[in-house]
């Protein structure tokens, strides 16, 4: 049998070798364009038509291919150049416009000059261009999870086979079930969705449930706003999810699978389900995959926007055809789930970690990170950082290196005031826990959580009540309305909050948000409830000046909330004749002095700092006060 | 607007309505009558038509052979079913978390006040709707709106109004060219009919 599934595989690998030789013979350069969902939206598209163009114009026979999305994504769109005849190595360049694709292939593919003023650096080690893996925001990061994203062919099941893919599988099919589960269990990962609960156990629950009917669910419902490495995943190596899902099912024992995504990720879906056909038609996916006796079928279901179907028991509701409403439990979904039958439900991380492990053994994966959380956490980091975009590291590095050395820190000289991790369920940590490891508990002991792996940087401009509100208004829209706590208690925690920003803060209102917070968690059912009010929390115990300055002084130290701030016009600053900040205003609200300088009309202005963007930075002459009564009063000329 | 083209206009919505309901009903063999078939259901009715009419409830529930009130409970709790017809460019304002730390609301309250309705709801001419969306997921472009098919990163309140106008004079340019084209064939119908 073992020798059979041997022989099978080997064919495949071989079929993929030959695929891949083939496509290498083509002659000329090779083209790689980032197009993730991302890479689109910074108009890679348009990079593609530009490049095909030129090629065309030009008369030079070369490959475009499009990949996935590597995760430097403050550098889309990303494209990486082989062009083995220049003498140069694979070259790696940022921010690629249609007309920098048209300079690109004019003076690199064609005059020999790799405009060293475009590329960020090389992806191959040689002596004429540094090597990007030798940058920080590359050297740090121990990549498993997003380890061929961005580099392969997403749509082409034979690119991944031949980077070693599907062989984690060959060797599961090497073991029985229970040997499988207990080297998941020795690798001690635990859940990559938030909960963080162990892998290997949950597996094993699973197949000692009773029940024939086992399913294998993915829970790919990347709810949270500001994550969105799944989709990243799913759209950038989609086989690397379907392999781990095929192991997770051969260990349990299910017959049948269901990858859950969310409706608003059309390219992720699209790249699903193509994957999903290709597996069947190499016979990876189907009946007796790789000639063993083990059957699998895997659907897609869509799901239809709301955060709470990312708990487990909303998610089988929803797929049931009800309202996502979380249940009770026990019984867990291991033992009672869809339909009743025993359900295993991981993450898109969780599950695209399986195949490594297999490969390199669970002892391996549990040498990578901390004790206790072993393994690489996958951040989407955003807001106000300068290398934005995903981060894989191993579990255990601090908060500092992640944010200062990998993503390069805060734009503009700010000074760093927060980071936000976790999402709606997260808490927002001060300057004071630069140094926390990054990993499940230490996190936990903050009053943060990993969550979904959201990471958002804030700077000194950014005020932590608005903050606050902001996250109470998503989960307050977001709760389904099962637990009296969590449906009436955000709602008066989010109208308190929107009180202080508004400058109608009273006394006692701190308190009151401390007692509601503390008895929302308690009286909630599922995870939303329970972590709904960390936000609030966190910020209230790290930033409590912040609330006092809102509910004392009406002021909002860091002039963001609108009712609290004003703007005006230094008339010491402004230039006499300039008129910049005129057309920038969407409301008309700048007049003109009787000295041909600019002032504020204050019942007009909506505070949306557009003038303050357009002033020319050598006179810098819009200011942003806030209690709004500092603004001095300017007047109009009479004409 | 002369009453008979309004009568024109008021048949023609209705033969519209008359074509979308034959349409899923055709589309309703496809599916099991199981209560799990609903969510793909309705998921199928938004994604062709961009929302759910209420005879269209109606009919799913005979399908499902389950109450209409049913079916508009989940209809109603998931984010993606929309009750009303959306404009010809419905904005989409990211409201993600990137987004909102970088002024996501001042841009959709531009939106709001240029075309003079509220988010959720659609001009009169049917031309824009506002929706805000929670994370499209392009969150180092933010912050992000999308307008129709088209992600428009790197956003700032000053851009809205460009944005709205380039629609109204593509819409102008349309109109101008349709016109002509009618002028055109009146007078080319005249000179046949003068010979």
């Amino acid at each position: 049998m073992k020798m059979e599934i041997n022989q099978a595989f080997d064919k495949i690998c071989k079929d993929a070798d030959a695929h891949i030789k083939r496509l290498s013979l083509i002659k000329g350069p090779r083209i790689s364009i980032g197009m993730a969902t991302c890479g689109i939206a910074s108009g890679a598209i348009d990079t593609k038509k530009a490049f095909e163009e030129a090629l065309k114009e030009q008369g030079i026979d070369g490959q475009i291919q499009t990949v996935g999305c590597i995760g430097h994504c403050y550098a889309e769109p990303v494209v990486i150049i082989d062009h083995p005849d220049s003498g140069f190595p694979p070259i790696f360049y940022h921010h690629v416009t249609p007309g920098k694709a048209k300079m690109i292939v004019q003076s690199f593919l064609i005059d020999g000059d790799p405009l060293f003023e475009y590329l960020l650096g090389a992806t191959k080690e040689n002596e004429l261009i540094p090597q990007i893996y030798d940058f920080p925001r590359f050297s740090q990061e121990k990549r498993i999870i997003l380890q061929k994203c961005g580099i392969i062919d997403p749509e082409d099941i034979n690119a991944y086979i031949d980077e070693g893919g599907y062989s984690g599988l060959a060797r599961a099919f090497q073991l029985a079930p229970d040997e499988i589960i207990s080297e998941i269990i020795s690798s001690g990962i635990r859940g990559r969705g938030g909960a963080g609960f162990p892998t290997g156990k949950k597996w094993g629950f699973a197949r000692e449930a009773e029940g024939q009917d086992k399913i294998m669910i993915l829970n790919a419902d990347e709810g949270d706003p500001g994550a969105y490495m799944d989709r990243t995943i799913l759209e950038s190596n989609p086989h690397q999810i379907l392999e781990g899902m095929i192991i997770c099912a051969y260990a349990i024992g299910a017959g049948s699978a269901i990858v859950y995504v969310r409706s608003e990720y059309p390219r992720a879906i699209e790249m699903i389900s193509g994957a999903i056909s290709q597996a069947e038609e190499l016979g990876l996916l189907g009946n007796s995959i790789l000639g063993s006796s083990f059957d699998l079928k895997i659907s897609v279901f869509k799901g239809s926007g709301a955060f709470v179907c990312g708990e487990e028991t909303a998610l089988i509701q929803s797929l049931e055809g009800e309202r996502g409403m979380p249940q009770h439990r026990p019984p867990y979904p291991v033992q009672h789930g869809l339909g009743n039958r025993p359900t295993v439900i991981n993450n898109v991380k969780t599950i695209a970690s399986v195949p490594a492990i297999l490969n390199n053994g669970g002892d391996w994966y549990r040498s990578i990170g901390t004790k206790d959380s072993p393994g690489t956490a996958v951040f989407s980091i955003v807001g106000n950082v300068l290398h934005a975009g995903l981060v894989e590291i191993p579990m255990g590095v601090d908060l500092k290196t992640l944010i200062f050395d990998i993503c390069g820190g805060i734009p503009d000289k700010k000074k760093f005031k927060a980071v936000q991790i976790g999402g709606p369920s997260g808490g927002c940590l001060s300057s004071d826990f630069l140094d926390t490891p990054i990993d499940f508990d230490s996190l936990a002991g903050a009053g943060a959580m990993i969550g979904s792996g959201g990471m958002v940087v804030l700077d000194e401009d950014n005020c932590m009540v608005n903050i606050a509100r902001y996250f109470l208004e998503f989960t307050q829209n977001e709760s389904c309305g099962k637990c009296t706590f969590c449906r009436i208690g955000t709602y008066h925690l989010l109208r308190i909050l929107d009180r202080i920003t508004k400058g109608q803060g009273r006394e006692g209102d701190l308190e009151q948000l401390k007692t509601l917070s503390e008895t929302i968690i308690e009286g909630s059912l599922c995870g939303l409830g329970k972590t709904a009010p960390n936000p609030v929390l966190t910020s209230l115990r790290y930033f409590r000046d912040e609330y006092e300055a809102h509910v004392l002084e009406k002021r909002c130290p860091a002039c963001v909330c609108r009712s609290l701030t004003a703007f005006y016009i230094d008339l010491d600053k402004c230039a006499r004749g300039c008129d910049a900040c005129v057309g920038s205003c969407p409301v008309d609200a700048i007049f003109t002095t009787k000295n041909r300088k600019k002032g504020v009309d204050q019942a007009l202005c909506v505070k949306c700092g557009e003038c303050q963007v357009a002033c020319p930075p050598e006179y810098n002459a819009v200011i942003r006060v806030s209690p709004p009564e500092k603004a001095p009063i300017i007047e109009k000329s009479v004409n | 607007m002369s009453k008979k083209t309004h009568l024109d206009e008021s048949s023609n919505l209705f033969a519209q309505e008359e074509a979308m309901l034959n349409d899923i009903r055709c589309r309703l063999k496809d599916y099991s009558a199981e209560r799990r078939d609903l969510i793909p259901i309705l998921q199928m009715i938004q994604e062709k038509y961009a929302y759910i009419a209420p005879i269209t409830i109606q009919m799913v529930s005979d399908h499902l052979n389950i109450g209409a009130c049913e079916v508009y409970s989940v209809a109603s709790f998931y984010n993606q079913f929309k009750f009303n017809p959306p404009g010809k460019h419905p904005v989409k304002v990211c409201m993600g978390t990137a987004c909102h730390v970088k002024g996501g609301d001042i841009i959709l309250e531009n939106f709001e006040r240029k075309l003079e309705i509220k988010e959720g709801k659609t001009t009169p001419d049917r031309e824009f709707s506002i929706e805000r969306v929670a994370c499209v997921g392009c969150c180092a472009l933010a912050p992000v709106v999308v307008i129709g098919e088209t992600v428009h990163g790197n956003m700032a309140p000053s851009k809205v109004e460009g944005l709205i106008l380039g629609f109204q004079i593509e819409k102008e340019k349309q109109a101008r060219l349709k016109e002509k084209q009618a002028r055109l064939k009146e007078k080319r119908d005249a000179d046949e009919n003068g010979n």
